[in-house]
């Protein structure tokens, strides 16, 4: 099962690839993983979106905690969640095609950032799901280039994530 | 005052309470090596290979319950540290590593006897730090003394550019360390005490197995009370050997892959099963699914929750200092009026008693003609009581020493169990020796084990550490034959090592005594000549049948019942 996992960690030279290393060493998935400062410069928020049964997972959060560098774990699927990736599209955008593909970014809420004669570079925001789905509405054909950041995670309501 | 970083690193260890330095001087530690000169506190070993250096200051460690420390220089100096690095963090000993580094400015240029220490240790450390700034180097060692001691003990590396340490700040050791991200458990949680307890109390077929985390925590006094109080059964890991004395009636021997097929069997047929301090590791539990088939209840007390539910289900699980959650639990034992059923424990030990006649013991055949390996350890165990030091190197002659010298004491009884580290034996027993002079200390190696760092004889004589060496010369590389015959066809691929050294003028040459022996008639009497010479290395020889097995044996991948027993073969 695809899980999301969030954690602070210090922000210090050599804390992610402890991280990393610790998913290759032990040979557990990483589908994504996203990393950068918080409000406090000595922390980094990081969140990895991972699968395995639900032993693999168990350990994934025992041996992130058992590093030295991390301060805290959270399983943000275990409960109440919002996930949001970025992504960056090029698409070829010619002809008749340039005004379908600004209405399909409209439908998807996206925002069209740099226009050329051939091109549009697109950016959206949402979930895997919709990120996917928009690829599919576009179809592959028309795509340059695709820049996805990986899932971040936040939990809803009370559930925080702080030191 | 201000001093230089080499200092500094020197004035910790002072600080800490370090007797021993186990090194290797080289470009990059030379400001560490002249601040070292120029103090008399810390006594510093020259080794001759680097690992030996971190093999000794492990085996310094085993047999305290002090932190060993090991000082190398950067790149080469670093990599041969490494294997002893590993066989430290696969077993939890606790050490402190420093490592030089090339300058700061030149990190990164591919500069001479450069590599990313930090990098290549990260798998095989508990944690490891490169010191970029002066300012940092006291609080950073501080750091790496309470991270390898405290919680589930473990080596970490300190590395330290060769500017860091030649330049200069005031000296300030901090009194206490607060990492905001660690925070080892120190007592168990109350309620699964109370629970496990209550489990134990109604259990119909219970066991107790305990591994190297009773070692480690010097947790021996609580397991023995624990399990004489309860008329349980208690088998111990090969890390685990002394934490129950190994002449206790209760006791029934090691478990697992060549554990005693008693042990093997009641882990197997137990019904609760309370596991301290042990992790169920493949060569513990062998299939993991045929360990399964069986239901039983599950309590494992742990300082590492990563330990628990790696490989098996548990029931109970209990996270902490295992001196603190053996004590809590024993309170709630002996507060409730409950015990143990008497009618389903002697019926339970009926049972384990007919394994024991079944399993036939540990037994081989001993000849007239020929040395058997077995019967060295029984001769080393007779003339030495039980309560000498036993270190290890890796294959045959070290399981046949975990079988056949029973160990009383927890701390005696040394060797690389997780990562099976040959050549480290021999360094291991120099660390014990300088910790315990006056102790004897015997090193139980074999013609392959000895010469993975037989140049250490040159460090004994340096330091007259009076080691006593018995090699199990078989000719082969025992374990690998062993394997060869029951698996692949007797097709003995590069197991047999031809033009061996007359290990008796090894001896010699590096001015100590070699024995060698070729009839079981003259095991004992030479080794009570050498046990005699209380001030001398000797080095013995015995030239051991070369086709002798070890059994019992679970085969790898099979359950801990599909035992195969001596005489099966």
């Amino acid at each position: 099962m695809r899980h999301i996992i969030s954690l602070l960690m210090e922000n210090e030279a050599g804390a992610l690839s402890r991280v990393a290393g610790l998913f290759s060493a032990r040979g557990y998935n990483i589908e994504s993983l996203t990393v950068a400062p918080t409000e406090d410069a000595t922390l980094s928020r990081m969140t990895i979106v991972t699968s395995g049964s639900d032993a693999v997972i168990e350990q994934i959060n025992k041996q992130l905690n058992k590093l030295v560098d991390v301060v805290s774990v959270m399983d943000l699927s275990e409960g109440e969640h919002i996930e949001r990736e970025l992504m960056l599209l090029k698409l070829r955008a010619e002809g008749e095609a340039r005004e379908e593909l600004k209405r399909l970014t409209d439908i998807f809420r996206g925002r069209i950032l740099d226009v050329s004669d051939h091109t549009y570079t697109i950016e959206l925001t949402g979930s895997r799901v919709k990120l996917d789905s928009f690829i599919d509405a576009i179809g592959r054909d028309l795509i340059l280039e695709t820049v996805r950041t990986g899932a971040s995670g936040i939990g809803r309501g009370n559930r925080i994530l702080k030191l | 005052m201000e001093m230089t970083g080499a200092e500094i690193t020197i004035r910790c260890l002072q600080e800490e309470g370090v007797e021993y330095l186990f090194g290797y001087p080289g470009g990059a530690v030379l400001h560490i090596y002249d601040a070292l000169f120029q103090q008399d506190k810390v006594k510093h070993i020259l080794v001759r290979h680097e690992q030996a250096a971190v093999h000794a200051a492990d085996g310094y460690a085993r047999s305290s319950d002090k932190v060993g420390v090991a000082l190398v220089t950067s790149g080469p100096g670093l990599t041969n540290a490494v294997t002893g690095i590993a066989t430290a963090y696969l077993d939890s000993i606790p050490m402190v590593v420093i490592s030089g580094q090339v300058p700061t400015f030149a990190i990164g240029e591919d500069a001479f006897q450069e590599v990313d220490a930090v990098g290549i240790t990260r798998p095989c450390v508990k944690h490891n730090f490169l010191v970029k700034d002066v300012k940092d180097i006291a609080s950073t060692i501080k750091k790496a003394f309470y991270l390898a001691k405290s919680g589930r003990p473990g080596p970490v590396l300190v590395d330290i550019p060769k500017d860091v340490s030649g330049h200069k700040t005031e000296f300030v050791y901090p009194a206490s360390v607060n990492i905001r991200s660690y925070h080892p458990q120190g007592r168990g949680d109350s309620a699964q005490i109370r629970h496990a307890a209550q489990m134990m109390l109604e259990a119909k077929r219970p066991m107790i197995y305990a591994g190297g985390g009773v070692v480690l925590s010097d947790s021996s006094a609580q397991l023995t009370d624990l399990v004489r109080l309860l008329g349980f059964p208690c088998t111990n890991t090969l890390m685990g050997l002394g934490g129950f004395p190994a002449n206790d009636k209760q006791f029934v021997g090691m478990l697992g892959m060549h554990g005693t097929y008693e042990a093997n069997m009641a882990m197997q047929h137990c019904d609760v099963l309370v596991a301290i301090g042990a992790r169920f590791d493949d060569r513990v539990i062998g299939n993991v699914e045929h360990f399964a088939q069986v239901p039983r209840k599950i309590i494992h007390i742990d300082i590492d929750p990563s330990s628990i539910a790696k490989r098996v289900k548990v029931d109970v699980p209990i996270v902490g200092d295992l001196k603190l959650v053996l004590t809590e639990l024993l309170e709630v034992l002996r507060a409730s009026r409950q015990k143990p059923d008497a009618a389903e424990m002697a019926a339970w030990w009926k049972q384990v008693d007919e394994w024991r006649v079944t399993g036939g013991g540990l037994r081989y055949k001993n000849s007239s003609e020929i040395i058997k390996p077995q019967f060295v350890i029984e001769t080393l165990h007779k003339l030495t009581g039980g309560d000498a030091f036993v270190t290890s190197d890796v294959g045959q002659h070290q399981m046949w020493a975990a079988q056949y010298y029973k160990f009383n004491h927890p701390r005696r009884w040394i060797n690389s169990g997780g990562l099976g580290t040959m050549g480290f034996g021999l360094p291991a027993a120099m660390g014990v020796q300088l910790k315990h002079p006056g102790e004897t200390v015997a090193c139980v190696t074999g013609e392959g084990s000895i010469q993975m760092n037989i140049q250490e004889l040159s460090t004994c004589k340096q330091y007259h550490l009076p080691i006593k060496v018995l090699s199990l010369n078989n000719g082969y590389l025992g374990m690998v034959r062993q394997w060869q015959e029951f698996f692949h066809g007797n097709r003995f691929s590069e197991s047999y090592m031809d033009a061996l050294p007359d290990f008796v003028k090894v001896a010699e040459a590096y001015g100590h005594i070699g024995m060698r022996i070729d009839k079981p008639a003259d095991v004992e009497p030479a080794m009570k000549e050498a046990f005699s010479r209380k001030n001398d290395l000797v080095f013995m020889d015995f030239r051991t049948d070369s086709t002798e097995n070890v059994f019992p044996m679970v085969p790898g991948g099979k359950g801990l019942s599909e035992v195969v027993l001596a005489e099966d073969l």
